[in-house]
C-alpha cells in the first residue's frame, strides 16, 4: 500500500500557504451551499484527509469531461485538489499503458477494496453483449461491474455517464445506458453536464472528504448544491425575459444588446446546473454570456430535446402538414356527415304524413 | 416517466395528436353545419341579409343596453375572462413562438408583467363566474356536467401557465409539461363540447343577422 499522505501535507508540499488553503476551503464551502460557520470544519477535515483512492473509468465518451477537469488555462485550486487525490487508474491520463495499466487498476481495486471512489465518464454500451466498447479485451459492462463492487460510491461524471448522453440519443445504435442502470447497489452521484463544471466535481470530492458521506442529491442523483436551481433562475439576462425583450436572431439589435435568448431556443428554464453562477474558464463567462442559448446539456435526453434552436414553448415536430391533413380529412368527413344529415332530413320529410282535423276525429271515433 | 420525458412527449407527439384532433373536429363540425344550412326563406327579401349578417357578427360582441344592470357579474366577469384569455393566448411571447413554430408567422408580444396581469384577472373572473354559477339557484339549476367540464378544461391551461411562469407548486419542467398537456386536453375536447362556440358564434350570429336583415328588422 502507498504511504498515507494527508491532503494538507500534499498541498503544503506544493507550496500552498495556509491562507490560500483556507481560501480554497471558503470557496468549497460556499460552492457546496454550506454556511460560513462550516469553513473551519471543512478546513480541518480536508487538512487531515488521507488522499482518497480514486479509480477513473472512461467508457463511451469524448474525453471532454477529463479535458474540462484537467485542462484549466492556469493551475487552479480545483486542479490542485484534483491532483491531490490518489488517482490510481485513469487510462487517458496515466503514463502506464497496456498490461501495466490494467495491473494498476487491479491493484488499486484490491488494495483499497470497499474504500475507493469510482469515477466514471462515458455511457456503457449493452447491445450485442457490450462489444461496441472494450478495453484490453474486456467489455465496459464487465469492467464497470468489477470496479463498482469494491467502490464506496460511484461518481458519474458527465451527461453520458449520468443519463446516457450523446451515445444514448435516438437511435442509440450501441444500446448505451448510464451508470445508474447497471450499478444499483451503490450510492451514485451524477455530475451531469457536457462537460460538467470543474468546481462541481471538486466540490463533491471536498464534501465527501469533509463529511465522509455523499452530498444531498436531487431526483436525478445530482448534488443539490450545484443543480438545485435552473440556469434561467440565475441568468443575468433574466430581466430581459421578464420585460419581453428577446433576440430574434444571432446578429440583430436584441442579440447585440444582450437580450434574452429564449426565442433562439434557450433551454435555461428547464436546465439545472451552476453555469450561471460558477461560470466557465475560471469564472470568465458561460454560454449565454457569450451570446449562445443554453442547450440543456446537464439534463437527461438533451440531445433528443427537439432542436437546440427551437424555443422551449414550441413543438418539436413539424405540424403544418399535420394540421393541413387534418383540415382536409375534416372537410371530407364533415361533407359526408352533412350530406347524410340532409338525406335524413329529406327522408323524414317524405315519410311525413299530413293529418287533417277531420281525419283525427274519424280516428278517435273509430 | 420523468418530467423531461413527459415534456418531450407533450411538445412532440402529444401536440401532434391534439392539433390533428382539434383541426379535424373543428372542420368536421363547421363543414357539416354549413352543408345542413337553413331552410330556404321563400318570402321576397326586403333587402340583402349579407351586410346585416356581418354587422351582427361584430355587434353582438358589444354589451347590450341594460345588461350591466341585469347581471353585472356575468357582464364584467365575462368580458374580463374572454379578453384576458385572448391576451394571454395571443400576446404572450412563448405562445407567439409556438404559432411561429407551427405556421411561420410572428408578431410583437407583451412584457410578462402585463401578461401576468391579464392572467390573474382572467383567473379571478373565472373563479367568480363559477361561484356565481354555484350560488345562484337559477344558474345552478340550468348547469349541467358539461358546463363544469368546459370551465375546468379552460381553467387548467390558465392556472398551470401562471404556476409554470412563477415556479409555483411544481418544478418548472413538470409544470410546463402539465401546462402543455392541459392545452392539449383543451384542444382535443373543444370541437366536441360547447366550447366550440369559439368558432360557431360567428356562424350563428351571421345567420341571425342575415335572417333579420332579409326581413328588414334589427337583429
Amino acid at each position: 500500500m502507498k504511504k498515507q499522505v494527508t491532503l494538507g501535507e500534499q498541498l503544503r508540499q506544493r507550496g500552498i500557504s495556509r491562507r490560500t488553503f483556507l481560501k480554497l476551503c471558503a470557496v468549497a464551502t460556499s460552492a457546496m451551499a454550506l454556511p460560513p460557520a462550516m469553513i473551519p470544519r471543512v478546513a480541518a477535515a480536508l487538512d487531515k484527509a488521507v488522499r482518497p483512492s480514486v479509480i477513473w473509468l472512461s467508457f463511451q465518451e469524448c474525453t471532454g469531461c477529463t479535458e474540462s477537469l484537467t485542462r484549466s488555462h492556469a493551475p487552479t485550486l480545483e486542479s490542485l485538489i484534483f491532483d491531490s487525490i490518489s488517482l490510481d487508474y485513469h487510462h487517458t491520463l496515466q503514463a502506464a499503458s497496456g498490461t501495466a495499466a490494467e495491473a494498476a487498476r487491479d491493484k488499486a481495486i484490491k488494495d483499497f477494496y470497499g474504500k475507493y471512489l469510482l469515477i466514471v465518464d462515458g455511457s456503457i454500451p449493452t447491445k450485442d453483449d457490450g462489444v461496441y466498447s472494450t478495453i484490453a479485451g474486456r467489455t465496459n459492462i464487465d469492467m464497470l461491474k468489477e470496479a463498482a463492487d469494491g467502490a464506496v460510491a460511484v461518481v458519474a461524471v458527465g451527461t453520458c455517464a449520468s443519463f446516457g448522453g450523446i451515445p444514448y440519443a435516438n437511435p442509440n445504435p450501441t444500446g448505451a445506458v448510464p451508470v445508474s442502470e447497471l450499478v444499483t447497489d451503490k450510492p451514485i452521484i451524477n455530475v451531469s453536464g457536457c462537460p460538467p463544471i470543474p468546481v462541481v466535481i471538486t466540490g463533491v470530492l471536498a464534501h465527501y472528504l469533509t463529511f465522509g458521506e455523499i452530498p444531498a442529491l436531487d431526483s436525478f442523483g445530482r448534488p443539490l448544491a450545484f443543480f438545485g436551481e435552473s440556469i434561467h433562475d440565475r441568468c443575468y439576462r433574466r430581466p430581459f425575459y421578464d420585460q419581453g425583450k428577446f433576440a430574434k436572431s444571432f446578429d440583430d439589435e436584441g442579440a447585440r444588446s444582450g437580450w434574452c435568448l429564449f426565442e433562439l431556443g434557450c433551454k435555461g428554464p428547464t436546465t439545472h446546473n451552476a453555469c450561471a453562477t460558477k461560470k466557465w474558464n475560471g469564472g470568465v463567462s458561460f454560454p449565454i454570456e457569450s451570446g449562445h442559448p443554453c442547450i440543456g446539456c446537464s439534463e437527461p435526453n438533451f440531445w433528443d430535446g427537439g432542436g437546440f434552436y427551437k424555443a422551449l414553448s414550441t413543438t418539436t415536430r413539424p405540424l403544418a402538414n399535420w394540421t393541413g391533413a387534418a383540415v382536409v380529412t375534416g372537410a371530407a368527413v364533415g361533407a359526408a356527415a352533412g350530406v347524410a344529415a340532409k338525406r335524413k332530413r329529406s327522408a323524414a320529410k317524405r315519410a311525413h304524413h299530413t293529418v287533417t282535423a277531420d281525419e283525427l276525429k274519424k280516428k278517435e271515433e273509430a | 416517466m420523468t418530467a423531461e420525458a413527459l415534456l418531450a412527449w407533450a411538445r412532440g407527439p402529444g401536440m401532434q395528436i391534439a392539433l390533428a384532433v382539434f383541426f379535424l373536429g373543428i372542420t368536421v363540425r363547421i363543414v357539416e353545419m354549413l352543408l345542413i344550412g337553413r331552410a330556404p326563406d321563400l318570402a321576397a327579401p326586403r333587402k340583402s341579409g349579407v351586410a346585416a349578417g356581418w354587422r351582427t357578427v361584430f355587434h353582438r360582441s358589444l354589451p347590450t343596453p341594460g345588461m350591466l344592470k341585469r347581471s353585472p357579474l356575468v357582464f364584467v366577469g365575462g368580458y374580463i375572462f374572454h379578453l384576458g384569455f385572448l391576451i394571454v393566448l395571443v400576446l404572450s411571447v412563448p405562445h407567439i413562438e409556438l404559432f411561429h413554430g407551427v405556421w411561420g408567422i410572428r408578431w410583437p408580444g407583451l412584457p410578462r408583467s402585463l401578461i401576468d396581469l391579464a392572467a390573474i384577472l382572467s383567473i379571478g373572473a373565472m373563479v367568480a363566474l363559477l361561484v356565481h354559477r354555484l350560488v345562484d339557484p337559477v344558474r345552478r339549476f340550468l348547469s349541467r356536467s358539461g358546463d363544469y367540464f368546459a370551465w375546468t378544461v379552460t381553467f387548467l391551461p390558465l392556472i398551470t401557465g401562471y404556476f409554470a411562469t412563477h415556479h409555483m407548486l411544481l418544478p418548472y419542467t413538470q409544470m410546463l409539461a402539465v401546462h402543455i398537456l392541459s392545452i392539449e386536453l383543451l384542444l382535443i375536447v373543444l370541437p366536441f363540447t360547447k366550447l366550440i362556440h369559439t368558432f360557431t358564434l360567428f356562424l350563428s350570429r351571421w345567420y341571425n343577422g342575415a335572417i333579420a336583415g332579409r326581413k328588414g328588422v334589427a337583429s
